[in-house]
């Protein structure tokens, strides 16, 4: 193996901590929660985390594969590691009922607006 | 990958070239196909003297959606990623995701066995193992002393 692609393959084998990835997302809104998809390939249930501070809402998420035992890598397009994303969000959150789920890569967040920040239908009377 | 892009990165100065010409790649992409950035899906592929191992990142796809072929040395993905539809009074608020169908194909530096193929789909990457053709496999040929 020549030297650029033992980088390559040293790069693609290892789950480096230190290279994070942006997931591409969905945000979709209605009138009671606001719902998010991220791609996220090779990520599981366990290894997302999902964190609300204030208006700032975290994902990240681990990147759980590993490279094959035996084999050289002969092409490398993409590397493995791990997921981080911000968002600022604009209405208070209902903390206690966010749900998330994880399926074939992909992290479904959905986020209940909490009730003082739901519209609210004021009457008009006339006086 | 395609959908997500490094942010940071402390590794090392080639770690950080490869990035740069990757960024550059995807700046200038409408103009040249030379990219392996502007395939999808992307793969790796793996290999030792029997089996070759193909690994594509394919999140949020229906496995019933996905199709592969083998002839010869070649190996080809096919499938579809479906979009989300919206509910009545659902808005998008970001839409970054792609959708659509796809098409790849590759070639391998051996023939491959077509009826051995196994093919897996785990947290959204699809994982082929592609066994060696048996009558491409290199043979020891032993020398006897006359």
């Amino acid at each position: 193996m020549n030297k650029l692609a033992k980088r390559q393959q040293e790069a693609v084998e290892k789950a480096d901590e230190t290279l994070v990835f942006v997931p591409r997302v969905d945000i979709v809104e209605n009138e009671h929660e606001i719902l998010l998809r991220a791609d996220m390939p090779g990520v599981t249930a366990e290894s997302v985390d999902i964190a609300l501070e204030g208006q700032e809402l975290t994902i990240t998420g681990r990147c759980q594969t590993q490279a094959p035992e035996g084999y050289e890598l002969a092409f490398g397009e993409y590397q493995n590691g791990n997921y981080e994303r911000e968002f600022t969000l604009g209405d208070s959150i209902d903390r206690g009922n966010i749900k998330a789920a994880v399926k074939d890569g992909v992290l479904s967040l959905t986020l209940p607006k909490a009730k003082e920040s739901k519209p609210r239908r004021i009457t008009v009377k006339a006086g | 990958m395609l959908w997500t892009w490094p942010t940071r990165r402390y590794g090392n100065v080639w770690d950080e070239m490869d990035r740069l010409r990757r960024e550059m790649d995807s700046v200038f992409a409408p103009f040249s196909r030379s990219a392996a950035t502007a395939e999808f899906p992307t793969v790796n592929v793996w290999t030792n003297e029997d089996e070759a191992l193909l690994t594509a990142e394919l999140p949020g796809v229906n496995v019933k959606d996905i199709e592969v072929t083998v002839k010869n040395d070649t190996v080809t993905l096919r499938g579809s990623r479906e979009m989300d539809e919206l509910k009545e009074g659902e808005t998008y608020i970001r839409r970054e995701r792609g959708a659509g169908s796809f098409t790849r194909t590759l070639r391998l530096p051996f023939q491959l066995d077509g009826d051995k193929v196994k093919a897996e789909y785990r947290t959204g990457i699809l994982q082929l193992t592609l066994p060696r053709a048996a009558a491409d496999k290199p043979r020891r040929i032993a020398v006897t002393a006359a």
